[in-house]
């Protein structure tokens, strides 16, 4: 047993440290939120320059690891400046896919474009009536003498304004629950036939209902295996969790520092409220949240990279669910003590409470993952 | 990165399987694994078997005749001790007195008083509390009065737990003049209980159990050569380690046993037409309760790890007793709520091992409720939760 950091990991907490302090001011963000583009391209150059997007992917792949601990690594420090670039969909779902279930030539070039900077990815896979379940699958793709015609609607498809290429699940055979016969293909984001309905989310990001309406695939857009898509789906959402989780753990390590520093400086009845008793041991128990989501994204991280299996997604929806309830909690207090100001669109600790009670509803909430935990 | 063990804590946990396979009791094993009462003996035959394995202390350094174990092995230990139903180390002597003896105490001291501890030769008990110094410790009132060579003791400690069982008891005491500042005149006195003027009287738990004691000083004379470290420093002393000695402290092994023993009886237990396990509500109680205890095994391992790389466990700690013991307690309500009537009837002689009579209700039902009305205590001694929170407001967030 070892927690300790590699110098790798090391070094590459350092470099995302620095640069989320010292190049991610607050205003400037805001003001990417609203651009056309809603992120940095010049962050997201030098996430490629510095090597980042090439974290997630194994050596094989031309990566530098790919470990569940490199990425809470990551995500960890994204969480403390509430990093917007669409790296979640990008590199780590998007790649993931691609990785696990790409062949030789779809991982050798999209692999190389994404970690290089020029290919942006969305996955498309919840749908109106699917909430949380993966196995629910209502689009269709239907086998045709070119290849498959997709139809269906996906929703809350993350980073699908500025996806280049959409990364989709559809069903080639059996019922709408099934868990067979679902498939994954990739197609151009400007694919005849697609509707993408781009929106703003709560917490900054970009995101796109999708519609696809008799959009031609051909059978070299399938990625991996006719039909068996599902654990493939499962195991990456899983990756997914535990980068979000570990970013929720640097937003609340952030949150719970700025509220014990505005409780210092904030003065009523002639002295700082940060005095209060009342106030005080809400903080500690801020803290005692923040520490035990830390360490179940820990406990998830290095399970998932034992091996990806029953245990492993025991671990994840044990995390989601414990890291759902702490981001809640730790997020209504830091606005309850902010009091006023926390309300406010114009203080960063608001987006923070934001960014944390969206990662509950992603990918499976508190109370879906206790039910999954419960029942793997 | 890793969470596995490597080969050579593989081959030390099989050692501490077969180890507790063969040199367990297995009728104190049998007391442990279902809430029977233990008596003294059983605490002291253990403990020197594992005295002659040179494992009665895993927290002491290796020169003191401690283990050196690794934080792994640590880990590995208090699982293996939690499944096979070892009791706890009663925890005075080896886990409080002993690191004060070994860090501040002289080497006369050292000599004299470490090896009863290790062999559980003398059976120790402690003075802090008293009926106005519970949370504010530092507040106590117990003075020991400069006489030549010796101190007059006068005063009355409580909440001491097996007082009723002790050769020696250590005492936090009031040494220096009354308006200097509590943390500033508090000495650490060690005091044999069979010095004229000591008297010990039982107070009675909720569960009608003599656990804690008060001790009563009426002029007792101490030798200042029981002293420990410098007079007025007694506080620096008991505070520094009080931190140290959280291995073990959440209680997550034993939690963790107690929780898989709750879901198999929840799984056999007739509700209505289903098991109680098939409630909804009862399993998602029960996975609440397993996800905390997941997360909080880790926060332990990190402060393990963090301690063997030389760091002393900072004040983060306190998070292990704060939900250590919240964890414990929701336990022992679900175990109560898994006998459901049969938590109502109040039979203590069937605690006794050796009670022949016939049981009222299953085994597992007839401790529930004395257990859960015990355990409260959990939340309140050792620096209640509230304090273990002012702890961390202050040394860790700095208010």
């Amino acid at each position: 047993m070892d927690f300790s950091f590699s110098d790798e990991q090391q070094m590459l907490q350092d470099s995302i440290t620095r640069f989320v302090q010292n190049d991610y001011d607050f205003y400037d963000r805001a003001k990417l939120i609203k651009s056309e583009l809603g992120f940095s391209a010049d962050h997201w150059k030098l996430f490629a320059d510095l090597g980042w997007l090439m974290v997630p992917f194994t050596e094989d792949d031309g990566g530098l690891g790919g470990s569940a601990a490199d990425l809470m690594v990551v995500m960890e420090e994204f969480g403390k400046g509430l990093v917007i670039e669409p790296f979640l969909a990008t590199a780590i779902i998007g790649g993931g896919l691609i990785s696990k279930a790409g062949n030789a030539q779809q991982k050798q070039t999209l692999i190389a474009a994404i970690m290089d900077g020029s290919l942006q990815l969305a996955f498309a896979y919840a749908e109106p009536n699917s909430r949380y379940d993966l196995s629910y699958v209502a689009t269709s793709a239907k086998k045709t003498a070119d290849g498959f015609l997709l139809n269906g609607h996906k929703s809350v498809v993350l980073n699908a304004p500025a996806a280049d290429k959409i990364i989709v699940s559809a069903r080639t055979s059996g019922n709408t629950n099934d868990k067979d016969g679902i498939s994954l293909f990739i197609l151009d984001a400007d694919s005849k036939g697609i509707d993408i309905q781009s929106y703003r989310t709560q917490d900054g990001g970009r995101a796109a209902e999708v519609n696809f309406n008799n959009t031609l695939v051909s059978a070299d857009q399938l990625l991996g295996t006719e039909g068996s898509a599902l654990p493939t789906i499962e195991s990456i959402l899983d990756r997914a969790s535990l980068a979000v989780c570990a970013e929720a753990v640097g937003a609340m390590e952030t949150a719970t520092a700025k509220t014990v520093e505005y409780t210092k400086t904030r003065k009523q009845f002639g002295t700082s409220i940060s005095k209060f008793q009342a106030l005080q041991h809400r903080m500690a128990d801020m803290f005692i949240e923040q520490q035990q989501a830390k360490s179940i994204v820990l406990m998830a991280a290095l399970k998932l990279d034992h091996g990806d299996n029953i245990e492993s997604s025991k671990a994840v929806a044990a995390m989601k669910s414990l890291v759902g309830r702490a981001s809640r909690k730790v997020g209504q207090e830091t606005i309850q003590i902010h009091g006023g100001i926390g309300v406010t669109d114009e203080l960063d600790i608001g987006h923070y409470f934001k960014r944390m009670t969206m990662i509950d509803l992603m990918f499976g909430n508190s109370d879906y993952q206790t039910q999954r935990f419960t029942s793997l | 990165m890793n969470v596995t063990f490597s080969p050579s804590e593989l081959t030390f946990q099989q050692e501490v399987r077969e180890f507790l396979n063969t040199k367990l009791p297995k009728d104190i094993a049998h007391k442990v694994k279902n809430d029977l009462h233990m008596i003294k003996e059983d605490f002291v035959i253990w403990q020197k078997i594992l005295a002659d394995k040179g494992w009665a202390a895993i927290n002491w350094p290796a020169e003191h005749g401690g283990t050196g174990w690794t934080s792994t092995q640590k880990y590995i230990w208090s699982n293996e001790c939690a499944v096979a139903g070892a009791p706890a180390i009663v925890p005075f002597g080896l886990g409080m007195v002993a690191p004060i003896i070994y860090t501040y105490g002289s080497d006369i001291q050292k000599k004299t008083f470490l090896p009863g501890i290790l062999n559980s030769d003398v059976w120790w008990c402690q003075g802090y509390s008293e009926a106005n110094a519970g949370s504010d410790l530092a507040s106590l009132k117990t003075t020991a009065i400069s006489d030549g060579d010796d101190y007059i003791v006068n005063g009355t400690k409580t909440w001491t737990t097996m007082g009723q069982f002790a050769d020696w008891i250590f005492c936090l005491v009031r040494t220096g003049a009354p308006d200097v500042k509590n943390q500033q005149a508090i000495s650490f006195l060690l005091i044999d209980m069979t010095t004229p003027g000591i008297t010990v009287s039982p107070i009675y738990m909720l569960d009608e159990r003599r656990e804690v004691n008060e001790v009563h000083f009426d002029n007792v004379r101490v030798p200042k050569s029981n002293r420990i470290g410098d007079e007025n420093q007694g506080w620096t002393y008991a505070k520094v380690l009080l931190t140290h000695e959280r291995t073990g402290i959440a209680g997550v092994a034993r939690s963790k046993v107690a929780l898989e023993k709750i879901k198999s009886l929840a799984s056999d237990s007739n509700h209505g037409s289903s098991s109680l396990m098939d409630n909804p509500i009862f399993a998602h109680k029960v996975a609440i309760i397993e996800i905390d205890l997941l997360a909080l095994e880790y926060t332990e391992l990190r402060t393990l790890a963090a301690i063997s790389t030389g760091k002393a466990p900072g004040p983060e700690s306190s998070i292990l007793k704060i939900k250590g013991t919240e964890i414990y307690q929701a336990i022992d309500e679900l175990k109560m709520e898994v006998a459901g009537y049969y938590a109502v009837p109040f039979v203590t002689e069937q605690f006794d091992p050796e009670f022949e009579g016939v049981k009222v209700g299953p085994e597992s039902a007839a401790n529930s409720a004395p257990l859960y009305f015990n355990h409260r205590k959990t939340t309140i001694y050792g620096g209640s939760n509230e304090v273990q929170k002012n702890i961390i407001c202050k040394a860790v967030l700095g208010l």
